[in-house]
């Protein structure tokens, strides 16, 4: 399995490099909590979520964070060429149980750097409409 | 206790090293809904010129909560974990992170500010391999609410 990798010269600002949608259900979060070593009681109870003030559970940020940055990988052809990548953390995302949260990811190139052999994808990610991860931008080293 | 501003430009001392093995590699790629082969398959991960099965992007948190826990869990730094939320995480990679990497890293406070009851904590998590080479930085904002008064 070898994807086409992308080329800087090929490239343009704006340009969108693709977009897809995450299902997360509850089970999601248990894995997540167990490889992520996140064990916060709001991942994966609802008395506990809904005792500080949450509509219930919610997804680990951290979760969402890693999940998104996957389109990147897989558009760039290397999980290793991403040499930085930072979001804040601007809204939760509520789990229901039965059922998924869809949280919906788009990425569009930032910016480029020619000389430095780099470009900065831009990451939409939202659910239900909204942002909830914001100023997502990940660095990748182009060949 | 109201979070301690003291504790900004703290430097925590090396912790033991933590050793990465591709089965942890594997669990958390597979957490993420990370597919590529480079994560799960060493031949694949050669292809791109690694020594081993590489970790995806945010890997990294693994080790980083590791040291951000002596902080965080120091009585005196006044971080009650029931107030706390993520508010910002940053990773800049100096390499990937590869299968039978032993990883030592130092904890950092680079701020701590205190704004309209919320305290706002900074830290920088730098980590190295065994033989002191920079692996990568993980800077994490934790947004701490104050008591409600």
């Amino acid at each position: 399995m070898t994807a086409a990798r992308p080329e800087l010269s090929g490239l343009e600002v704006g340009q969108e490099i693709g977009r897809r949608t995450i299902a997360v259900e509850r089970g999601t979060l248990v894995r997540y909590a167990g490889a992520g070593g996140d064990f916060n009681p709001i991942h994966y109870n609802d008395v506990v979520a809904r005792g500080v003030g949450l509509p219930g559970v919610i997804a680990h940020g951290m979760f969402t964070m890693g999940a998104a940055i996957e389109l990147v990988a897989d558009w760039a052809g290397d999980p290793g060429a991403i040499l930085e990548y930072g979001v804040r953390f601007t809204r939760p995302v509520p789990v229901p149980n039965p059922g998924a949260a869809r949280i919906e990811v788009t990425g569009v190139i930032g910016a480029l750097d020619p000389d430095a052999g780099t470009v900065r994808i831009d990451l939409a990610v939202e659910f239900e409409g909204a942002k909830v991860l914001g100023k997502a931008q990940a660095v990748v080293r182009l060949r | 206790m109201p979070i301690n501003v003291e504790f900004a430009g703290r430097e925590y001392p090396p912790q033991a090293a933590y050793e990465v093995s591709r089965e942890k590699i594997r669990e958390f790629a597979v957490a993420v809904g990370a597919t590529h082969p480079a994560h799960t398959d060493p031949s694949a991960a050669q292809a791109l010129g690694y020594p081993d099965v590489i970790a995806t992007p945010t890997f990294a948190v693994l080790v980083a909560q590791r040291a951000e826990a002596q902080l965080i869990e120091d009585p005196a730094a006044g971080i009650d974990f029931s107030r706390v939320v993520h508010a910002e995480e940053r990773f800049v990679h100096h390499r990937p992170i590869h299968a039978g990497d032993r990883l030592v890293t130092v904890l950092h406070v680079d701020s701590v500010v205190e704004r309209a009851g919320l305290a706002m904590v900074t830290t920088r998590a730098e980590i190295a391999d065994d033989a002191g080479t920079p692996v990568a930085t993980v800077i994490s904002t934790l947004a701490v609410r104050g008591v409600d008064e």
